[in-house]
């Protein structure tokens, strides 16, 4: 039976006057991967920042776990791991000490600290790289030096905010490998934002959102069965109007 | 909030701090040039000018660095405190700050964590100051070392919680040297950092009473007392009142909202 990690009911938000989410309703079961699928404005990121709390939940409900997000953040906070879609690495820190700072902020004591951030490193072929300032690092690196923090606690739910944005595509392949890899493994509950329809994989959970409201939600064929369309590209153009849709 | 991790937190933030300090060598030695600069310069050009009579807490005559010495500590503190707010904008910017809030704690805690950091960080420069003042004859009393501890942590976490306050009132990096004249320059001419109060009330009834709803004004005295082993209570009260409306006025004013973008 699936495991329900993170749920979200009628959820809406509003900047100003301006609605940027209206009902919308999701749910990411544990070892499943999520594609939050959208054109640049759909309220993706608006999204994650209710889910992450930096938003403040003003219409609708947040659940971890059936408990509802006003008795539990500190409880979905401390089983959350994120990558924002803008990099939140310091610059000025090695890669290491932006790895510890993170575990001293989800209260990981120093040996297993130090544990984990070995086994991270190692997982993600960045031990060699650990004592390296995280400024001398290209684009790639950075990417997986933050899903190596947003790991590095073992959270029961992954939010990646179009997290290969500005990867070249190989780049992006390998990313995108790994983070199957390690949600099949851990069972890890996983939403991915993005507007790349080739990091889509048939057996993923879709959610489309557009203008704020969601448009879809099923398998990936599903999408492409509702729209009547030869591939997802051509489903996604179709349902939210998109023209240019990169791959 | 649990214990553990909350210690857990607050090393965490401390450690970086520290770290983003020693690596930014330049900022350490700019936070002790500034003060130095009127120490050495500034106070002898004006020592003549500036007599001093015997005031509190000094008991007899004394030069023109003794007394600006401790207002010269509280100008390292209050550069330190909008350093820090001009950090928050930065984080903010950056994205950094992300990872904080982030974090499974209470977001006044996180705050206040920061703060205290940063203030812990300012103590070094402080001590750092008063031990190259020791060349130009500033020689308190050794416990006054001590007792000025406590003084100076105070006042740092009040500058830092002004700081807090402004981070939230900027909307960008670049509006950051408006603060440079609107908050830095005034909060340091109109005190008692340079001059006895009395001598600006000599000049100024206006100024002398905007000297006097200074915070600032009350910090250094609160310092410049602490280091000669006197408590100011006056200088104490008024500074933790200030204390408190900082630190609630900035952690209410903070909004994730505008970190989530």
């Amino acid at each position: 039976m699936s495991q329900l990690s993170l749920q979200t009911d009628r959820v809406g938000f509003s900047y100003g006057k301006r609605r940027a989410l209206s009902d919308v309703s999701i749910e990411l079961i544990a070892g499943r991967i999520t594609m939050l699928l959208g054109p640049n404005g759909a309220g993706k990121s608006t999204l994650f920042g209710l889910l992450t709390g930096l938003l403040e939940l003003r219409h609708g409900e947040i659940l971890f776990e059936t408990v509802s997000l006003e008795k539990s953040r500190s409880a979905l906070l401390s089983n959350l791991g994120v990558v924002f879609q803008q990099s939140t690495l310091d610059l000025d820190l090695s890669v290491e000490q932006n790895l510890q700072y993170h575990a001293s902020l989800r209260g990981m004591g120093r040996a297993e600290a130090k544990r984990r951030i070995a086994e991270e490193l190692e997982w993600f072929a960045l031990s060699e790289r650990a004592k390296d300032s995280v400024r001398a690092l290209n684009g790639g690196h950075r990417r997986r030096v933050e899903l190596a923090r947003a790991l590095l606690h073992k959270p029961r739910v992954l939010l990646l905010d179009e997290p290969t944005v500005g990867l070249d595509s190989h780049t992006r392949q390998r990313l995108a490998e790994t983070v199957r890899q390690r949600c099949a493994e851990s069972k890890v509950a996983v939403l991915w934002a993005t507007h790349l329809m080739d990091e889509v994989e048939p057996q993923d959970h879709i959610y489309l959102l557009n203008g704020g409201e969601l448009r879809f939600s099923g398998s990936p064929q599903q999408l492409i069965d509702e729209a009547g369309a030869e591939s997802l590209v051509g489903a996604f153009n179709h349902l939210t109007n998109y023209d240019e849709v990169a791959l | 909030m649990n214990l553990a991790v909350a210690t857990s937190a607050f090393s965490g933030i401390l450690r970086r701090e520290f770290l983003r300090f020693i690596q930014q060598r330049s900022r350490f030695l700019s936070a002790l040039v500034r003060p130095l600069l009127w120490l050495l310069v500034f106070a002898a050009g004006f020592r003549a000018a500036l007599g001093i009579a015997i005031i509190e807490p000094y008991e007899t005559y004394i030069t023109y660095e003794v007394y600006i010495a401790p207002g010269l500590c509280c100008m390292i503190l209050l550069f330190n405190g909008m350093q820090g707010s001009l950090a928050m904008v930065y984080d903010r910017e950056m994205g950094s700050m992300k990872v904080l809030l982030v974090s499974p704690l209470p977001r006044p805690y996180l705050l206040l964590a920061k703060m205290t950091a940063t203030s812990l960080i300012s103590l070094v420069q402080v001590y750092a100051f008063l031990l190259i003042a020791l060349a130009v004859d500033v020689t308190p009393p050794l416990l006054g070392y001590l007792s000025v501890l406590p003084a100076i942590f105070l006042v740092a976490l009040l500058l830092s919680a002004i700081g807090l306050f402004l981070s939230t009132q900027i909307k960008q990096l670049e509006n950051f040297a408006g603060v440079m004249n609107f908050v830095i320059f005034p909060m340091f001419f109109l005190s008692s950092a340079l001059y006895p109060l009395w001598k600006m009330q000599e000049s100024s009834e206006l100024l002398y009473w905007i000297c006097l709803l200074n915070p600032f004004t009350h910090a250094v005295e609160l310092v410049r007392h602490a280091l000669y082993l006197s408590l100011n209570m006056e200088a104490l009260g008024w500074t933790l009142v200030a204390l408190a409306i900082s630190l609630a006025a900035g952690i209410l004013s903070f909004k994730p909202s505008r970190v989530a973008g």
